[in-house]
C-alpha cells in the first residue's frame, strides 16, 4: 500500500523549509488548485473522445481517427475551435442568469472531486461527511441547469430545464436511500477514505450479499439518471428538444456544460468504485497469495482509474443498448419501482448488519 | 487540507470560467445581426415568451420528493450508528419506514404519481 501522505508530508516540508508559512499556504494553494484544474480539463478531453471513440465501435465504423495517432487529439482540437467561436446569446434572455448558470456546474463538479479519494490519504478534502457532502454537492448542479434553461428564454430549453430537474430530484432519492446508505449501513462512515479501508477483506459489492448487489444495480440505473444520459436524457434529447436547457448557449459556454457532464458521468463513477468496488484498493483473490502479492506493487491510483474507467464504460454502453424513455416512464420507473425496491432493500440491508451476516 | 479546500475549490472554478469566457471574448470573431439574437425555435420565428406557466405535474413531484428527502437527511445519522446499536436502532428505522412507505402508499393510491 502506497502512503501518499508522506508525499504530500515531503513536499509540505520542503517548500516549510524555504519559504514563510504564508508562502507554504499560498503555495500549496496554488499547486492543488492547479493540479485539479488541469485534472479536471484532461478527464474531459478524455471522456469525450472515449465517448466518441466507443460509440464508433458500437456502431461498426471507426470515430474519430484523423487528427493525431488513432485521432488522440480531436478533443484537443475541439477545445481549441470551441474557444474560438463567437458566443451567440439571445437578446431576450436574462442575461445575468445566463452567465451565472455554469458557475454552478462547474463548482459543483471541482468540489464533488475534492472529496474522491483517488489513493491511501491522496484526497484533497478529507472530511468526516463526505459521502453526504458528495450527494449535497452534487445535487446543487441542478440548480445550474435550472437556471440555464430558464433564463434562455426558448421553449426547448425550458422544457429540457424542468425535465431534468424532474428527473435528478427524484433519482437522486433512490440514489441517496437505496444504494449509498445502505453500503453505509456495512462500512459504519461516512468518510470516504475509512469507507474503503473497511473494504480490505473484500468489496461491498461481495461481501453485501444480495442487498448489496441489488444496491448496486439500483445505483447504476440512478447514477445513469443523474448524469442526463440516454436512456434518461429527456433533458436535451436531440429528437425533439433540440440541445435542450444548454440550445442557446455557444462557444466555450456550451462546452462547460458538456464538460460538466462528462466529469459529473466520472464522479458517479468515482462513488460507484469507492462505496461497492473498493476504491483504490487492488484486486485480490483469496487464497492466491503471489497473485495478491504482485497487485499489491500496483499503485492505487492506478487501481482506481481502471476500475472507474471499467464503470463508465458501462455508462457509455447503455447509451447504445437502451431507447430513450418518455417522462411519464422515467418518473414511473422511479416512484413506482425504484424508491419501494430501494425501500424494502435498506430495510433488508440492517437486517443484515443487525444479524452480523457479513463475510 | 482542512474546510479551507472549499474556498479554494470555489476560487478555482471561478478562474476556470473566467479564463476560459475571457480568451473566447478576446480572440473569438463578433458580428451581430438581430437575427441572430433571437430565442432558437426551429428555424422560424420565435412566438411569444418562453416565460409561461408549466405543467402543474412537475409541482406534485416536487412537493412529494421534499418529503422523502427530508427523509434521507433523517436516515444518514442513522446509518452510521447502526452497527453499534444493533436491534434498537433496526426498530426505530423500520418504525420510521414503514411511516413513510404508508405515505408513498397513500400517494400511489390518490393517484399523485400517475402522469397524465
Amino acid at each position: 500500500m502506497y502512503d501518499f501522505s508522506k508525499i504530500t508530508g515531503a513536499i509540505h516540508n520542503w517548500l516549510s523549509s524555504i519559504m514563510p508559512d504564508l508562502g507554504v499556504i499560498i503555495t500549496e494553494w496554488v499547486l492543488i488548485g492547479v493540479v485539479f484544474l488541469a485534472f479536471f480539463a484532461l478527464l474531459g478531453l478524455i471522456l469525450v473522445y472515449a465517448e466518441r471513440r466507443i460509440a464508433g465501435f458500437f456502431q461498426f465504423r471507426l470515430g474519430p481517427n484523423r487528427v493525431g495517432p488513432f485521432g488522440m487529439f480531436q478533443t484537443v482540437a475541439d477545445t481549441v475551435k470551441l474557444l474560438l467561436k463567437e458566443l451567440v446569446g439571445t437578446k431576450e434572455a436574462d442575461s445575468f442568469l445566463y452567465n451565472l448558470a455554469p458557475y454552478f456546474l462547474i463548482i459543483a463538479a471541482l468540489m464533488s472531486m475534492a472529496v474522491i479519494p483517488y489513493g491511501f490519504n491522496l484526497v484533497a478534502y478529507d472530511v468526516n461527511i463526505g459521502l453526504f457532502f458528495m450527494m449535497a454537492v452534487s445535487s446543487i448542479g441542478v440548480i445550474g441547469i435550472l437556471l440555464a434553461g430558464w433564463s434562455s428564454n426558448n421553449k426547448y430549453s425550458m422544457i429540457g430545464a424542468i425535465r431534468s430537474s424532474a428527473i435528478i430530484i427524484s433519482y437522486e432519492l433512490s440514489l441517496g436511500l437505496s444504494s449509498v446508505l445502505a453500503m453505509v449501513l456495512l462500512a459504519g462512515t461516512l468518510n470516504m477514505n475509512e469507507i474503503v479501508m473497511s473494504q480490505q477483506a473484500g468489496w461491498w459489492l461481495f461481501r453485501g450479499h444480495i442487498p448489496a448487489i441489488i444496491a448496486f444495480i439500483v445505483f447504476i440505473i440512478t447514477g445513469t439518471a443523474e448524469t442526463n444520459r440516454v436512456p434518461f436524457d429527456l433533458t436535451e434529447a436531440e429528437s425533439e428538444l433540440g440541445a435542450g436547457f444548454h440550445a442557446e448557449y455557444s462557444g466555450i459556454k456550451f462546452a462547460f456544460f458538456f464538460l460538466a457532464e462528462f466529469v459529473n458521468m466520472f464522479i458517479i463513477s468515482a462513488i460507484a468504485v469507492t462505496v461497492f468496488l473498493g476504491g483504490w484498493l487492488p484486486i485480490h483473490i483469496p487464497f492466491w497469495d503471489g497473485f495478491n502479492g504482485i497487485m499489491d506493487y500496483i499503485p492505487g491510483p492506478i487501481w482506481f482509474m481502471i476500475k472507474t474507467s471499467i464503470v463508465i464504460f458501462i455508462l457509455m454502453w447503455f447509451r447504445w443498448t437502451f431507447p430513450r424513455l418518455r417522462i411519464d416512464q422515467v418518473l414511473t420507473l422511479e416512484w413506482k419501482y425504484l424508491l419501494p425496491i430501494s425501500l424494502v432493500n435498506l430495510i433488508l440491508m440492517a437486517f443484515v448488519v443487525m444479524m452480523g451476516w457479513v463475510f | 487540507m482542512g474546510s479551507s479546500a472549499l474556498v479554494l475549490f470555489f476560487i478555482v472554478g471561478v478562474f476556470f470560467i473566467v479564463i476560459a469566457t475571457s480568451i473566447a471574448a478576446l480572440f473569438a470573431p463578433r458580428s451581430s445581426n438581430p437575427q441572430k439574437l433571437d430565442p432558437w425555435e426551429c428555424g422560424i420565428k420565435p412566438s411569444g415568451n418562453a416565460w409561461i406557466q408549466f405543467k402543474i405535474g412537475y409541482y406534485l413531484f416536487a412537493i412529494i420528493y421534499l418529503i422523502f428527502d427530508v427523509e434521507v437527511v433523517f436516515l444518514v445519522p442513522w446509518a452510521v450508528v447502526m452497527k453499534k446499536m444493533g436491534t434498537v436502532a433496526f426498530v426505530e428505522a423500520l418504525i420510521f419506514l414503514v411511516i413513510l412507505g404508508i405515505g408513498l402508499l397513500y400517494a400511489w393510491n390518490k393517484k399523485a404519481l400517475k402522469w397524465e
